[in-house]
């Protein structure tokens, strides 16, 4: 597949890497957004996009700078609404059931679809330990052992080698790529479905940016995870399929969505093939 | 190891060879100062103090011209200017530190702490009659002003910087206004209202609510101001992570802005704490101790000082300087223990 296009070395990257996509998408598992727009204030900012992720996929976002990709992984954990100006249309299905409708349990759904932010973030009042268990305090949820489940997300996160003898030490002592992966550490201790990730390596050196893929491949097995990257190697890297979002001045909106390989090697729309194979954008 | 050791140095420390022209300049200034204060008519300190200012910050430029250029010039300009600003900042604050000090010390003794003023006059020599009211007052009013004004002064931040409600721009405004509240328009209010109004008496209960109208508006901007440095991405993660905006404000910002939140008790503290005019109105004022703060006529520090300073002999006024004095040292000790306890936690 990767000699079709030699332009295109992502090809190939997205080709080695071993395929476990879902060729098939069933109705009402993981997470549906369905005919989703944005606006903030009057400016129309995504456009109809419908869009699947499938259990136990890495789906990865890519575009040029905004075409709407933040906002619209934002829609789908209800962060969206903290812009006192946004407003949206449109379904997003989490296990078949709207996020969106009213009576809905916000917290819950946010407990259910985690969120990684580009900037890492560990609180900076809490010691590392505090910071991976504090998803449990902020939703006042109980867990019988508490020890178990910090060792246990540190380590799918990657970072439990690290940090396992400094564990009441501050989380703003480690370095920013180690940082990111407390992120993600707290973001699992809560046990969510799915996982979103905005553009989560860009403030990262690449040695710490490999380190989150791997910890990325290592989860995509047991959860829904949605990333946003600038970097196309990146989503060749990790992802099983791509979404290529392009906003002509107007709304962005999503020209494709295929699996990664797919995308990399023989997109079908001509945008994207211009935007992966570094042509504009 | 290697052969030839290498010493840490600090290359950009000026040394003797740098900073002669400026010391030999700092020198000529001096002496210029001093024969254009022999041969002019401005004399003394003050004409002295006057004429270094003029004098240096023109040696300054000149000795950074003839070596550098005239960027380097403006640059010494404005340097001068700065360390002189900064001096007539420090210079009346160590001249009243010192003055106070001074004066103060002779009054004091530990027996002052232990009596009041009930059967001594003013003045009786300092060996009898003490400050012990005073203190317990100042206590108390301090004290239940910043209970009643810390919980309000914060949640009316949290208003402001989390909750963001429509009433926000509004409040925002009055809390601007309220303070540049005159003290003593505080002190009226709580007397026509609590006094007049509702019929109560003198006590240490009016005068501290009249102190928390003042401490209100300190507490709520300062807190406004450090809550708003918190990241907003804390506040996006709690909230990601399942949190309730209560739950979040309560475990990540409010801890993240501990140390500032608590500097911001301390200026509150720091301007009522020395305050008189509203106490005139509101405590009465007296001579022996009162233990409950609910009824009753009681003293308070900066009132004593108003007392005995309005006496006007010798020994009242010794014992006025005194009481500045321990006032003083009480606000320097609770500031140290805040400053400590606030300072082992907390980044922001």
């Amino acid at each position: 597949m990767s000699q079709t296009n030699p332009v295109n070395s992502l090809a190939s990257v997205a080709a080695a890497r071993s395929p476990h996509v879902q060729s098939q998408h069933t109705a009402g598992t993981g997470l549906e957004a369905r005919n989703i727009h944005a606006w903030f204030g009057d400016k129309h900012v995504i456009d109809d996009v419908t869009l699947d992720f499938f259990p136990g996929t890495v789906t990865a976002l890519i575009g040029p700078s905004g075409c709407g990709k933040s906002t619209f992984i934002r829609i789908l954990n209800r962060m969206h609404e903290f812009i006192p100006t946004a407003a949206m249309a449109g379904e997003v299905l989490l296990e078949g059931t709207d996020i969106y409708k009213p009576g809905t349990d916000v917290t819950k759904i946010r407990l259910g679809i985690g969120m990684v932010f580009q900037k890492p973030n560990p609180f900076p009042s809490m010691t590392i330990k505090e910071n991976v268990l504090s998803g449990l305090k902020l939703a006042q949820l109980k867990v019988s052992n508490q020890d178990e489940l910090l060792e246990s997300c540190l380590v799918r996160a990657g970072l439990w080698s690290e940090v396992k003898d400094r564990l009441n030490e501050y989380g703003g002592a480690l370095s920013g790529g180690q940082q990111q992966r407390l992120c993600i550490a707290r973001s699992l201790a809560v046990s969510p479905q799915v996982l979103l990730m905005d553009e989560p390596c860009s403030a990262l050196d690449p040695g710490s940016t490999l380190r989150i893929e791997e910890t990325i491949r290592e989860l995509s097995a047991s959860m829904t995870i949605v990333i946003v990257t600038h970097n196309m190697q990146q989503a060749a890297r990790v992802s099983d399929r791509t979404g290529f979002f392009l906003s002509d001045g107007g709304p962005g909106r999503l020209i494709e969505c295929a699996s990664t390989s797919e995308i990399f090697s023989n997109p079908k729309d001509k945008r994207t093939e211009d935007y992966v194979t570094g042509r504009f954008g | 190891m290697s052969t030839t050791l290498t010493q840490p140095i600090k290359p950009w420390r000026v040394n003797f060879k740098q900073a002669w022209p400026e010391i030999v300049g700092a020198i000529a200034a001096l002496i210029l100062t001093y024969a254009i204060v022999n041969v002019s008519p401005l004399k003394g300190k003050l004409g002295f103090v006057v004429t270094l200012v003029f004098v240096a910050t023109f040696v300054a430029a000149a000795v950074s011209w003839v070596r550098r250029d005239r960027k380097a010039a403006f640059n010494s300009i404005s340097t001068v200017m700065v360390y002189i600003a900064g001096l007539f900042v420090i210079f009346p604050l160590g001249s009243i530190l010192y003055e106070i000090v001074h004066r103060g010390i002779a009054g004091l003794s530990w027996g002052m702490f232990t009596r009041d003023m009930a059967v001594t006059a003013s003045d009786a020599p300092l060996s009898e009659g003490g400050i012990l009211h005073a203190v317990i007052g100042s206590l108390y009013i301090v004290a239940l002003a910043t209970v009643f004004s810390v919980p309000i002064g914060l949640l009316t931040s949290l208003y402001l910087t989390e909750i963001k409600g429509k009433a926000a721009g509004t409040i925002r405004f009055f809390v601007q206004a309220m303070s540049g509240i005159p003290s003593i328009v505080a002190g009226l209010f709580i007397y026509a209202i609590w006094m007049i109004a509702l019929g109560n008496q003198y006590s240490a209960f009016a005068g501290a609510m009249a102190l928390a109208i003042l401490m209100i508006p300190t507490v709520a901007r300062t807190s406004e101001e450090v809550l708003k440095l918190i990241p907003g991405d804390l506040r996006e993660a709690g909230l990601a992570l399942g949190g309730t905006q209560w739950r979040t404000v309560a475990m990540i910002i409010l801890p993240a802005a501990q140390s500032g939140l608590i500097t911001s008790v301390i200026l509150g503290i720091a301007r009522v704490a020395g305050e008189t005019a509203p106490l005139l109105l509101t405590m009465g004022g007296a001579d022996a101790v009162n233990l409950n703060p609910f009824s009753g006529n009681s003293s308070a520090i900066p009132f004593y000082v108003w007392k005995n300073f309005s006496m006007g002999t010798e020994i009242s006024i010794q014992r006025a300087w005194s009481g500045v004095l321990v006032l003083m040292i009480i606000v320097l000790i609770f500031f140290s223990l805040t400053r400590f306890l606030s300072n082992r936690k907390g980044r922001f």
